[in-house]
């Protein structure tokens, strides 16, 4: 098993946060894992990106020209890789940020209005964490417990008590898709 | 009286210190570092510290310290004394640790790392030539060239609208909170000598009870340089480089 | 975690004495990991942020003319800095440890991944004739793995090491499992292994002088001449290199760092396609893996080098291989990554008899 995926948005919108945590969920899972980032001054505002791959044997190249998913969180991400998605994946998006919607239908096109979600729990900071959810419950590449185990190792101790609300994210994320 | 009724122990009132070598210096007669040598390998020996001084030499005339005085040393880049220092205690903290440095090199190019070792308060303690000159390149203008004073670049004079002033580093590191003795000192007389030394090891007691940095600063001659007499030199200096840079201590505490 | 973390946490566990070092994107985890990590109350590790990177390569020349292992790390405009140290510490003959996370340049450039420091680092850097040895990561793992290789080439050879690692190798995460944490050697172990260092003479009975000046023209080409021994021995004994899918391979792709894993792919895609290709990732940039790219150079009809450069590396590939076989190109300069269908595109495009 393999799984390339890319994660694009705003900085802020906590995408490399949410590929950390799901390269930690690999870990815990036993598998190989790459976490890349976009990084530098564009980490407040602009434009962010993280490709996170998983497998279960040596991973090659960090760095991508094609995704088995991506997730989506603005037009701009969505104007830059809609296309790098292969035949046959899957691309989630949040149309709240979002104009034009994606046109291609070889693709497994999945709307997650993670931001209404996060209105829903009144707390700005599941935001991600209801993405990922809406991720796993499209693509199961690793077990809701490997994720748990993957946010305890990443968060501080002194933020462990975010875990519950995290986890409630989570399902809520998982329960959007499908709808 | 034969010359082996004068060559006597027992007429003896001075010799050379244990721990400065026995090879000939290749400083200019009349120059003030061999005295400045003197005094510290006399201080090592008296106060027991050749086990454990490590001195670091400079670029300029006293590239060549660690020929004279027998002790570790390490040879620095130009102007990077006070960071190889900053290393050489912070790994070995027993040890006693000083640098060597004339004007250009502690002045000049290594500016950055003097203040920021002595801001830090390095346990170091900074021996500091000030005579006004860079000796070993052939007299070029030093950061401390008195204004009007003439050198190979400064042929008519040092002048402040070209060359910007004479700068009081000593006076500037006394105002950081990481320096525990800044003085300025001068060996032209034997008076003066005896002080330089007390306040050389007031500067090794200061780095060995890690007080902080202690600058000594010896205003000094360089009579190739300057093209006088020794004796014109000290003159010379006592007259002008004093008044610029006037003896005592900036800093005690 | 990220290669920079796993950097300092290998120097702490390797029993590293002393890291100095200056903050620069992309290679800054590295001493934020290691303020965090406060190795100074466990190890004993002395953690200084200087105040430039030439005040801090300068303590690394003190911190190794001490006996001391030390090392600093930076990214290419804190690296050109670092030269005149570099050149002292190789010129006195000093163990120590440099990693370059390398950045697009010149100048003050960007901070998004290059290599275009190969020449730098595997050519001196500085003045004078002397070589570092220069480790090139391509993994998360081999940052930590070559934490200690790094000091054990420096302190055999008496020789400065360098990890010549990017911003991709330094600011991505992966699995690493790190090294078993040993104690820092002491002080009869320094005084034992490093006879020649500034330690405080201790009852020795001569002084210690740690310098790279020799007035005497004479004496100065005997040490040049026992520098170049040293040289050709680790020329002898420590070239390093991984190849893939060389043994059939009609066409080879020589490339380093994280760069060798982006040719990794596009070579899998080739073979996919019924393309023999073959990767061989030189892991010592110097010494370089001359004899091998020699004999690959009998077996293959081409070569292509990719670098995030514009062409340094395939300098040492042309004189390896001796021209036996076309050596072409392709790079990404300016901080730009190629993915792997730009190098499978490259390949085709310098060599389109491969394509059947």
């Amino acid at each position: 098993m393999k799984e390339e995926i890319i994660i694009a948005g705003f900085g802020g919108q906590g995408v490399l946060s949410m590929g950390k945590i799901l390269a930690y969920a690999g870990l815990m899972n036993d598998m190989e894992v790459t976490w890349m980032p976009s990084y530098g001054p564009e980490q407040r505002g602009g434009t962010a990106n993280v490709t996170v791959i998983l497998s279960d044997s040596a991973i090659s190249s960090p760095v991508l020209d094609m995704y088995d998913t991506a997730v989506i969180l603005n037009q701009q991400s969505l104007d830059k890789f809609e296309s790098k998605v292969k035949a046959g994946g899957t691309l989630i998006y949040d149309p709240s940020g979002i104009h034009h919607k994606p046109t291609r239908s070889d693709i497994n096109v999945v709307e997650v209005d993670a931001m209404e979600a996060m209105m829903e729990m009144n707390n700005s900071k599941t935001y991600n964490m209801i993405l990922l959810g809406a991720l796993l419950a499209v693509r199961p590449v690793v077990p809701l417990d490997a994720v748990l185990r993957g946010l305890k190792k990443t968060l501080p101790e002194r933020h462990h008590h975010l875990i519950p609300l995290n986890e409630q994210a989570l399902r809520k994320g998982m329960s959007l898709v499908g709808k | 009286m034969t010359p082996e009724e004068i060559i006597n122990p027992a007429n003896r009132v001075y010799s050379r210190p244990r721990l400065l070598t026995e090879v000939n210096t290749h400083y200019c007669p009349g120059c003030s570092h061999g005295v400045v040598h003197r005094i510290i390998a006399e201080l090592l020996e008296e106060m027991g510290l050749e086990d454990r001084a490590v001195g670091v030499a400079p670029v300029g005339c006293a590239v060549f310290a660690y020929n004279y005085i027998d002790v570790d040393w390490v040879e620095a880049a130009h102007g990077r004394a006070p960071a190889v220092a900053t290393a050489l205690n912070r790994l070995w903290p027993d040890n006693l640790v000083f640098t060597y440095q004339g004007d250009g090199d502690l002045a000049a190019i290594g500016t950055a790392e003097t203040i920021h070792a002595a801001n830090r308060g390095e346990n170091i303690a900074i021996i500091f030539i000030n005579n006004a000159i860079y000796g070993m390149t052939g007299g070029q203008m030093a950061p401390t060239t008195l204004i009007g004073q003439k050198t190979a670049t400064t042929p008519y004079g040092r002048r402040v609208d070209l060359n910007g002033n004479p700068l009081n580093i000593s006076d500037l590191l006394a105002q950081l909170e990481g320096t525990c003795l800044v003085t300025r000192q001068a060996v032209h007389t034997p008076a003066a000598v005896r002080k330089a030394k007390a306040a050389i090891k007031k500067a090794f007691e200061n780095a060995l009870a890690k007080k902080g940095t202690s600058v000594v600063e010896i205003v000094s001659t360089c009579n190739s340089g300057w093209k006088m007499t020794p004796a014109q030199s000290n003159e010379w200096m006592a007259e002008h480089m004093t008044a610029r840079y006037p003896l005592g201590d900036l800093k005690n505490v | 975690m990220k290669g920079n973390e796993a950097i300092a946490h290998a120097a702490i566990r390797y029993g590293v004495d002393g890291y100095f070092g200056y903050p620069i994107t992309p290679q800054s985890e590295v001493l934020e990991t290691l303020e965090a990590e406060m190795p100074w109350e466990t190890t004993g590790m002395v953690v200084l942020q200087a105040e430039s990177e030439v005040a801090a390569i300068n303590m690394i020349y003190g911190g190794a003319a001490a006996g001391k292992a030390v090392m600093t790390s930076s990214s290419s405009p804190g690296v050109s800095l670092k030269q005149e140290g570099i050149s002292y510490i190789a010129a006195a003959e000093l163990p120590a440890l440099i990693v370059n996370v390398m950045r697009g340049g010149p100048g003050l450039g960007t901070i998004q991944p290059s290599q275009a420091d190969y020449f730098q680092a595997t050519k001196g850097g500085g003045h004078g004739d002397y070589h570092l040895i220069v480790l090139a990561p391509s993994s998360v793992q081999e940052m930590a793995d070559f934490v200690a290789l790094g000091f054990d080439l420096a302190f055999k050879y008496r020789n400065p090491a360098m990890i010549l690692a990017d911003g991709i190798v330094g600011q991505m995460m992966e699995k690493v499992v790190l090294p078993e944490p040993r104690p820092r050697r002491t002080q009869q172990q320094i005084e034992e292994q490093c006879s020649w260092a500034a330690t405080g003479r201790h009852g020795r009975k001569h002084r210690n002088v740690v310098t790279s000046l020799e007035l005497d023209p004479a004496r100065m080409e005997l040490n040049n001449e026992r520098f170049q021994r040293t040289y050709a021995e680790i020329e002898a004994n420590e070239v390093r290199f991984a190849t893939h899918y060389t043994d059939d391979a009609d066409y080879l792709i020589v490339a380093f760092g994280s760069v060798a894993r982006i040719c990794l792919k596009a070579i899998e895609e080739a073979r996919a396609q019924g393309v023999k290709v073959g990767l061989l990732r030189p892991i010592t940039l110097w010494p370089f893996p001359k004899a091998e790219i020699a004999r690959l150079a009998r077996q293959v009809k081409g070569i292509l080098t990719v670098e995030l450069n514009a062409g340094q590396m395939i300098d040492d590939v042309r004189l390896a291989s001796e021209c036996r076989v076309p050596v072409a190109h392709f790079g990404r300069m300016g901080g730009i990554v190629p993915n792997p269908a730009e190098v499978l595109d490259a390949l085709y495009n310098h060599f389109p008899e491969a394509k059947k």
